[in-house]
């Protein structure tokens, strides 16, 4: 190597890193190493978040059942059911569902069967090692049931089949997954049509002055607004003003679209916007209308990208929960809504509800119904990425 | 060249032709070589351009002969492609855009307040200077104008009409057994020849050129220059280009544009080898440009 200072950066003759060169690698190795260390602190917090939800969640899939002896009596008189020393495990929630059972099946009456019911949430909580969970004298005949076998575990489908209730081994999710459907589907129905119809007007149609300038400034503001002010104005337009039933499916799907409104035109614009302009003028230049342009070319091509942004809106109106606040959605909703007018909750909402409960059961049901809205999540956002992959090289 | 191409609408271009000649007393303002009494497809009269408040094209007059090939040379910002988008109103989609004067196509003021654009532009086909086909497969990449004319009353018409554009832009053999793969799959030389065969499929009076080579390596540009000699047989065409040996090759006219005038209009081999004007002679030797 050249022992000149001056010929060293560049005209040393040699291959050799000189000390500039060497200077200039390590700043690249540093800078890489930041970026590391940045990756690794956003996935530790991921997994640590993940961990806690799985760690405190998954026994809420699981649910305590209780063998008892069973002797249906006549409906008015169902309580007499189960034996006075075995009413403190079985869920009162079992006792009295029992008339409307006599009633289907009074064949049943008189009959004495030994059968797994659902057993009370404190001995559900007591053997996932809550001990404090029972007095100490139930803690003891529960360790002799345990012992004799007649304490099991099993799938927790009541988290599905039944709605929110008050006694924690029976609430469910069901009320409020058929409400997120039905809400989700309207944001869809509402958002989606407008907000393509309003992207393709003003990326393709509208002429570029300060009115379609103001309006574009206005959109994009739009969707930096918090999504509680968008509860407010629900409120305002579609419960005081169009007279829609509070709590109910369609206000919260009015509302959620509303917000999700902004997210769909941005994205559909940029979407548009990808579609090389070449593809305009080869159709436009052949005698196509603008409008055949649009519906025969650009749409199609940018439909993965449309799709996409809609998926996106839709997975955070999903997750939504602020603007329901304000228009009554975040309420204790214990049967599934049969239609779009009834009142219902959604799983945001009902994880906000049972997060309240003063009940250990509903801390883990609580991480449960997040595991689950995470999971609805995910599929929504793969199925987005899906759509782009599937469609976007087709050609 | 086959039956088919003995349409309505070419027949009725020849008829108009008488009409087309009666309309040009003036001798001011008449090109040169309007004296050799060929039939004249398209008239330009005292064009004028602007963008917003800059003039991009001065004065414009220019006359376009029948079945023959003229290209526009000159430098880059000359005002040749403005120019050529004028033929289409394809300058229309420019907000700011304002055109004063007379194109005349067919006897037709193409910018006279009946003429509906999307109409225009049916007759007159135009191909870029970056192939762009659909992203549609081969077939659908020929028949769409036709739908969308309503030129094909079922699918054996279509086909056949395919089949006849895809020959005259002489892709049919290469591409006869793969119609249905896309279009944008093809090399770079065969996407062209596809937006050619594209712009023919609806018969156009006039076949608009924006250097639809200049994209491609030199085998696809011969084959494209080949295309244009036997397309001249049939069709009218305008060619923009660069450069000026293809100018020289396929062209039977040659206009030179320069700084948004027209400097120089008349017969490719008069203009090449003896230019009435300095500043011709000055970029067709190379001194500028």
């Amino acid at each position: 190597m050249s022992k000149s200072a001056t010929s060293e950066a560049t005209s040393s003759g040699s291959f050799e890193a000189s000390a500039r060169l060497r200077r200039r690698h390590r700043a690249e190795r540093r800078f890489q190493a930041a970026c590391i260390t940045a990756l690794s602190i956003a996935g530790a917090f991921l997994v640590l978040f993940f961990s806690d939800m799985i760690r405190t969640g998954y026994s809420a899939f699981l649910q305590t059942e209780v063998q008892v002896e069973i002797e249906y009596p006549q409906p008015e008189e169902y309580w007499l059911a189960i034996d006075s020393d075995m009413r403190d495990f079985v869920s009162r929630g079992f006792t009295r569902q029992l008339p409307r059972m006599l009633k289907a099946n009074p064949e049943l009456i008189g009959q004495t069967r030994t059968e797994w019911v659902l057993a009370k949430a404190d001995v559900d909580q007591f053997r996932k090692g809550h001990e404090d969970a029972l007095d100490p004298e139930v803690a003891e005949r529960a360790r002799a049931l345990e012992d004799a076998g007649r304490l099991r575990f099993s799938f927790n489908h009541w988290l599905f089949t039944q709605g929110d209730s008050k006694l924690p081994e029976l609430a469910g999710l069901k009320s409020a997954i058929v409400g997120s459907i039905y809400v989700l589907a309207l944001t869809l129905a509402f958002a989606f049509p407008i907000g393509v119809m309003t992207a393709v007007y003003l990326e393709e149609f509208a002429p570029d002055n300060r009115f379609t300038q103001a309006i574009e400034i206005n959109i994009n503001n739009l969707a930096a607004v918090p999504s509680i002010l968008f509860g407010l104005l629900g409120l305002a337009i579609f419960i005081n003003f169009f007279g829609v039933p509070r709590s109910s499916a369609i206000a919260g799907g009015l509302t959620l679209g509303l917000m999700t409104l902004p997210i769909i035109i941005i994205s559909t614009r940029a979407a548009l916007r990808a579609v090389p302009h070449a593809i305009r003028e080869g159709a436009l230049a052949m005698g196509a209308t603008r409008w055949q342009t649009v519906r025969d070319h650009v749409l199609p091509m940018s439909l993965p990208g449309i799709l996409t942004g809609t998926i996106i809106g839709l997975a955070q109106a999903m997750g939504e929960t602020a603007p329901l606040l304000l228009i009554g959605m975040i309420a204790y909703i214990p049967d599934a809504p049969g239609s779009l007018t009834e009142a219902a909750t959604v799983l945001p909402a009902q994880i906000f509800t049972w997060a309240g409960m003063p009940e250990q059961a509903y801390v883990s049901r609580t991480a449960a119904a997040i595991l689950i809205l995470l999971a609805v999540l995910i599929a929504l956002n793969a199925t987005a990425v899906y759509l782009r992959r599937r469609f976007e090289r087709r050609w | 060249m086959t039956p088919y191409f003995n349409s309505a609408t070419a027949d009725g271009a020849r008829r108009e032709e008488p009409e087309t000649k009666r309309a040009e007393p003036r001798a001011d303002d008449a090109p040169a070589h309007e004296a050799d009494a060929k039939p004249i497809k398209g008239k330009v009269r005292k064009l004028n351009l602007f963008y917003g408040d800059t003039q991009a094209l001065f004065d414009i007059n220019l006359d376009l002969v029948e079945r023959q090939v003229t290209a526009l040379i000159g430098p880059s910002g000359c005002g040749k492609s403005s120019f050529l988008r004028c033929l289409n109103r394809m300058n229309d989609l420019v907000p700011s855009v304002r055109v004063e004067g007379d194109v005349i196509i067919d006897g037709q003021d193409i910018y006279a307040r009946s003429v509906d654009v999307v109409q225009l532009r049916a007759r007159i086909g135009m191909v870029f200077q970056k192939p762009n086909p659909f992203p549609k497969s081969i077939y659908e990449n020929i028949a769409y104008a036709p739908r969308i004319h309503g030129l094909a009353r079922n699918r054996s018409e279509m086909d056949e009409l395919v089949e006849h554009a895809l020959r005259r832009a002489g892709l049919w053999k290469e591409v006869a057994d793969r119609l249905d793969t896309p279009g944008t799959a093809l090399s770079g030389g065969q996407q062209q020849r596809l937006c050619i065969a594209r712009a023919v499929a609806v018969n156009p009076e006039l076949i608009l050129m924006d250097e639809p080579a200049s994209a491609l390596d030199p085998v696809a540009t011969a084959t494209i220059e080949e295309l244009i000699a036997e397309l001249r047989r049939n069709y009218t065409i305008v060619i923009v280009t660069h450069n000026l040996q293809q100018a020289a090759r396929v062209a039977n006219y040659t206009a030179f544009f320069h700084l948004g005038r027209l400097v120089e209009y008349g017969e490719t081999e008069t203009m090449f080898v003896n230019p009435r004007e300095k500043k011709t002679e000055d970029y067709i030797t190379g001194r500028f440009g």
